[in-house]
């Protein structure tokens, strides 16, 4: 055999380098995105960070992530990342840009964030053709928050707030971002691109490549509207979301370039030089000293029943309804309560918490830093918040192998495999309630009628009702033999 | 040997980052993907290379939405004395594949 014939292949599609290599910032899952199976938001990531490779320009970019799915894109880009406020990223990037003339700002925003709550943020940064460069999402849903109608959502097309279907009368027209922009004088660059098919994602990539591009070259505002799938909210398998996107969402959003002055335009001039960091003190008239002085909140319970309640676990193991059992018992109780519910923006393989309190005075704040109860489902969760329980405070925790590392001399626990405990009362789903139980007994601040009263309102399956009111009974039970083994061991 | 026999690409796909999708099976175009019988360490059916037959078009790529799930590579120019360099053909742009 010749040496000659020898194959020898060279890597031409790799990762780009714009990513990281390991995704470091995330909990978990560090070797993947967050996006479900068939997301549009991989695929875009994708494209601006090879365009970004190609340019060169990963340390120079400031990449202005939006509230959506897509809020995590600090996770992905090895470049500056800001985070921003619901609706403001165009807002944000053009303070970016404007402070740091020399930087390649890209705002990536989904059609909730852009086109309702942030339609007036991009409306006035496109008419001041502000030189930062737009990734409009656009998949017809607010996703995230598991499927509202949004401006962008077609006539006809179901959502949760739109069950019969999205009608004109009711909700207006589906909103033409990019046709819209395109009436305005100052943008520089305007199309609309989708992922419907091969064709156009090579369209779609060269779209979002020309404004990095016009980034580069230093031209004005450019935007890249994309149809975009999102097959988790659509109830779509992820080939006929992108059938969907082509045959579907294009007869209402066609395809096109709207505005494109990029031929012989000249870099933008910045409208005025910012004021040298140093002299900000001295132009919003704050003298050096005058910093306030440290302002730490002390904590002082200061009434009988004050409650700071964590409860976490993993998504689907009842977290959020034993928080809301007993912020109802609270309020059936006469106390003043909250309950704030805290959960990541995934759809799929998330972890959820709840904040809970529960006091005779006003509650100053429903978010729980420091509990003096923490209820932790598993052990992530034991991990991830054992460090902020209050000293004196309770860990209720599920499983009887407490993790060593979390041993603190300063707390009490009560370790006890509940999902065993539950699945043996008849279904391991009840857990959670019975965790309550043993929190209840703790706590002592609740008569049983209230919970009775509060367990009626949240579940109405009478079978349920009943397996919960039997679980609420052993954890109360658990509890009392616990302290009975400790006096005897004492 | 004959020459022919060796494919112009070849495709990796990372086991671990893929997540099932399925759409790199559906955009290739000579269909040299798919799905794996097997689940994964995550419980997803992941795009597997038939083993052959791989044109090194990087479609599958640009349609991946996983940063890292595919790496496509490409033959380089074949040494051989009657080799007159490399000859791309129309691999070497994005074709218009329908779906």
């Amino acid at each position: 055999m010749s040496s000659e014939f020898i194959s020898e292949y060279e890597v031409i599609h790799a990762k780009p380098k714009a990513f990281y290599e390991t995704y470091a910032r995330k909990d978990e899952l560090q070797h993947q995105t967050h996006y479900c199976p068939g997301c549009g938001h991989g695929t875009i990531h994708k494209m601006l960070a090879q365009a970004m490779d190609e340019f060169g320009i990963k340390d120079r970019t400031i990449l202005i992530s939006p509230v959506g799915c897509s809020v995590f894109a600090y996770y992905y880009f090895d470049v500056g990342n800001v985070q921003a406020a619901h609706g403001r990223a165009s807002a944000v990037a053009t303070a970016v840009k404007r402070s740091r003339p020399e930087s390649i700002v890209i705002s990536y925003q989904g059609d909730g964030d852009l086109a309702a709550i942030g339609s007036a943020e991009i409306l006035h940064a496109a008419n001041r053709g502000e030189p930062i460069a737009v990734i409009f999402v656009n998949n017809a849903i607010y996703s995230m928050t598991g499927g509202q109608f949004a401006p962008t959502t077609l006539i006809g097309q179901k959502s949760t707030t739109t069950p019969g279907g999205r009608s004109a009368i009711h909700e207006g027209y589906p909103l033409h971002v990019s046709e819209l922009l395109a009436t305005l004088e100052a943008p520089m660059y305007i199309e609309r691109v989708g992922l419907g098919d091969n064709r156009q994602i090579a369209q779609a990539s060269r779209a979002i490549r020309r404004a990095v591009e016009n980034q580069v070259r230093g031209l004005g505002f450019s935007f890249i509207e994309v149809l975009s799938p999102c097959p988790t909210i659509w109830r779509l398998s992820p080939v006929e979301s992108q059938r969907w996107v082509r045959e579907v969402m294009e007869k209402t959003y066609p395809l096109a370039v709207f505005r494109d002055r990029t031929k012989d335009a000249q870099p933008r001039p910045m409208p005025q030089e910012p004021p040298a960091l140093d002299t900000i003190p001295q132009i919003i008239g704050v003298a050096n000293g005058d910093v306030p002085e440290d302002s730490a909140i002390r904590h002082e319970p200061v009434t009988d029943v004050d409650l700071h309640v964590r409860v976490a676990g993993f998504g689907g193991q009842g977290v959020l309804l034993l928080g809301e059992v007993l912020a109802e018992a609270g309020l059936d109780a006469g106390l003043e309560v909250s309950w704030l519910p805290s959960y990541g923006p995934e759809m799929r393989s998330g972890t959820s918490n709840c904040h809970v309190r529960l006091s005779r005075e006003p509650i100053d704040s429903p978010l729980v830093t420091a509990p003096n109860v923490l209820v932790a489902m598993n052990e992530p969760s034991l991990k991830k918040f054992d460090k902020s329980v209050q000293a004196r405070g309770w860990v209720i925790y599920n499983g009887d192998a407490f993790p060593p590392e979390c041993v603190r001399e300063d707390v009490h626990v009560l370790a006890l495999p509940f999902t065993q405990i539950a699945d043996a009362l008849g279904d391991a789903r009840a857990a959670n309630m019975v965790m309550l139980g043993a929190l209840l007994e703790i706590a002592d601040a609740l008569p049983q009628t209230s919970v009775d009263a509060a367990l009626r309102r949240l579940v109405k399956n009478p079978r349920f009702f009943e397996l919960d009111e039997r679980a609420l009974a052993r954890g109360r039970e658990l509890y009392r033999e616990s302290v009975r083994e400790v006096c005897h061991a004492g | 040997m004959n020459a022919e026999k060796r494919d112009r690409g070849l495709l990796r796909v990372d086991g671990n980052e893929c997540k099932g999708c399925g759409l790199c099976v559906e955009a290739c175009p000579p269909k040299v993907i798919a799905m794996s019988e097997r689940l994964n360490h995550y419980g997803y059916r992941t795009a597997t290379y038939v083993g052959a037959g791989c044109t090194g078009c990087g479609i599958c790529f640009m349609v991946c939405p996983e940063p890292g799930a595919i790496t496509v590579l490409r033959a380089m120019a074949q040494r051989s004395a009657a080799g007159s360099g490399v000859t791309m053909g129309t691999e070497g742009a994005m074709p218009c594949a329908s779906n």
